[in-house]
């Protein structure tokens, strides 16, 4: 299911034992169930019921038959209902198409995603530049229902579509000096008209960053697609990061470059705002922002007379998994 | 009553001021019941309301430099009426937060008013706003005598009170808050020159 074609590395080297064990569970899981015997037997994403006049966005051919073949992965999928097509594609945190949250769905239609290159660079020994085709090429893709939780107090639940960047990175070879993992958006003032504005006080590109062991997790995913399609250019496109424990700014969109670092990488916001968006950005009800609160959050979509708050939880409830990646830390001071 | 046609412009004078504040609630009402707000309306509906709180509040203090400036004694009139509306759309500004993003959850009632700068002076604005919409009425400005216009100068804090309120809210463009806050820095500094160029002129007079 995950490689097809003969490959230099085994499936077992590139993937973690936790999630090879989910998927052999997933699989006997699915053969042992009738109702999701489909057609054609790979595609065991149910078919979403999109609202019907959203726009779809079915990507570049090569991507067709990786989507079609993505299961979902249930063991790391959250079984809350995800908000609806419409909402996931149309408010958005992507500045560099402006600052409202339906300006990216406006602005990025036209945003051209394909082709696509993606450098590699840093302490690995296979550096390079390459085509996102060649780059995803070993990779099967499966989705997984994360939550979402944004900086600002709200928050979603999307299915993506993509595969965990240990992965991918250890198919580069990281050097024993790879302690992080650096990403930088694409810069391009004509494409992206958030770039060229004067009053912005964020550098540009965007670049964000990981800690090697946080970049390694199993949770932490590169998504190409969501809601079985692939990703439309104001969620991301084509290649996007997203780790669920962590501050939705944290999640880095239409990646251009990929470089494996000795020192903690400068990243964004917390350039622009230190005493308000640290690096590690988890997601932590106890340490609110200085301007608001984290301690709840409000689920999209919110209707009027219900506005839906919820409770956060310590790491957006990934605390099992990804808690102890921060043992003995001062999650006050490294917020 | 005999409607003579200076009376007659009057009329549709009014009737134009008092209908054409309500039209962005208008059409903010229409919006949500069509379900046109996105995922968040109750995030879309309190920044619109607090935007046009704002822009009226600017309204009512152009009333004064314009007059001045076009010589418009008729708009001094509607004074009253736009200090009222910027009340009005403040106070549905309020409700609209405490409703659609709190749900009144008392607990986050009280955090929200307790802990969050730019909360806290936004409500402070509306509550100051309060005694001046209650003082409006020409009665009270009779009652009150040369006191009003001291009261009513509290507008001036009510409006850096508001600013504050939006400047607060910046994360990273501040395009908007600048072009606001240029606006309020003329309806203010307008003020300021005048009564420098007034307070000139009669020492002038004495000397």
């Amino acid at each position: 299911m995950l490689i097809k074609k003969p490959d230099p590395i085994k499936a077992s080297e590139i993937t973690p034992e936790p999630i090879y064990r989910n998927r052999r569970l997933f699989m006997q899981g699915l053969a042992g169930s009738a109702a999701l015997a489909l057609s054609g037997g790979a595609a065991a994403i149910p078919a979403y019921d999109l609202d019907a006049d959203a726009p779809r966005y079915p990507g570049p051919d090569w991507l067709q038959s990786k989507l079609r073949a993505g299961a979902r992965n249930e063991a790391l999928s959250t079984a809350e209902k995800p908000a609806p097509y419409v909402n996931v594609i149309t408010h958005n945190n992507f500045y560099e198409f402006g600052t409202g949250k339906q300006d990216p769905s406006r602005k990025a239609q036209n945003f051209k995603t394909d082709p696509w290159s993606v450098e590699i660079a840093g302490e690995v020994d296979k550096p390079g530049t390459y085509a996102l085709e060649d780059l995803l090429q070993p990779h099967g893709i499966e989705e997984r229902i994360y939550r979402l939780r944004c900086v600002e107090a709200w928050s979603m639940v999307i299915p993506w579509m993509g595969f965990p960047l240990g992965d991918l990175l250890k198919r580069f070879g990281p050097t024993s000096r790879a302690k992080y993992v650096a990403f930088t958006t694409l810069l391009d003032p004509e494409q992206m008209p958030g770039q060229g504005g004067f009053f912005s006080t964020l550098d540009w590109p965007y670049v964000e960053g990981l800690r090697m062991d946080e970049a390694m997790h199993p949770l932490t995913l590169l998504a190409v697609g969501l809601y079985g399609n692939a990703l439309p250019p104001q969620n991301g496109a084509p290649f996007r990061l997203v780790v669920p424990w962590k501050y939705g700014f944290k999640s880095i969109k239409s990646i251009v470059r990929i470089e494996l670092t000795e020192s903690m990488p400068v990243t964004t916001w917390n350039q622009t705002a230190p005493n308000e968006y640290g690096f590690y950005a988890n997601v932590n009800p106890e340490v609110d922002h200085p301007r608001w609160s984290q301690a709840t959050e409000r689920r999209l979509p919110s209707s009027l007379f219900s506005p839906n708050i919820i409770d956060t939880k310590p790491f957006n409830g990934y605390g099992d998994q990804v808690a102890s990646l921060y043992s003995g830390m001062d999650l006050r001071k490294w917020f | 009553m005999v409607l003579t046609p200076e009376r007659l412009r009057r009329l549709a004078l009014w009737w134009l001021v008092f209908l054409l504040p309500l039209l962005p609630l208008a059409w903010l009402v229409e919006r949500a019941l069509a379900m046109d707000l996105g995922a968040d309306p109750a995030q879309a509906i309190v920044q619109f309301t607090g935007i046009w709180t704002l822009r009226l509040l600017f309204v009512t203090l152009a009333v004064t430099p314009l007059r001045l400036m076009f010589r418009w004694a008729w708009l001094q009139r509607y004074r009253r009426m736009f200090g009222l509306y910027t009340l009005f759309y403040a106070v549905v500004h309020l409700l609209a937060f405490a409703t659609f993003i709190l749900g009144w959850r008392p607990d986050l009632l009280l955090r929200e008013l307790s802990e969050r700068p730019y909360i806290i002076v936004g409500t402070l604005a509306l509550l100051l706003l309060i005694p001046l919409g209650v003082t409006s009425t020409r009665g009270m400005q009779r009652r009150l005598g040369p006191k009003w216009a001291k009261l009513h100068r509290l507008v001036y804090l009510i409006a850096l009170l508001a600013m504050l309120h939006f400047i607060w809210q910046i994360r990273s463009s501040f395009q908007e808050q600048l072009i606001y806050g240029l606006i309020l820095a003329w309806l203010l500094g307008f003020r300021l020159w005048k009564r420098r160029r007034r307070s000139r002129g009669a020492r002038r007079q004495t000397a």
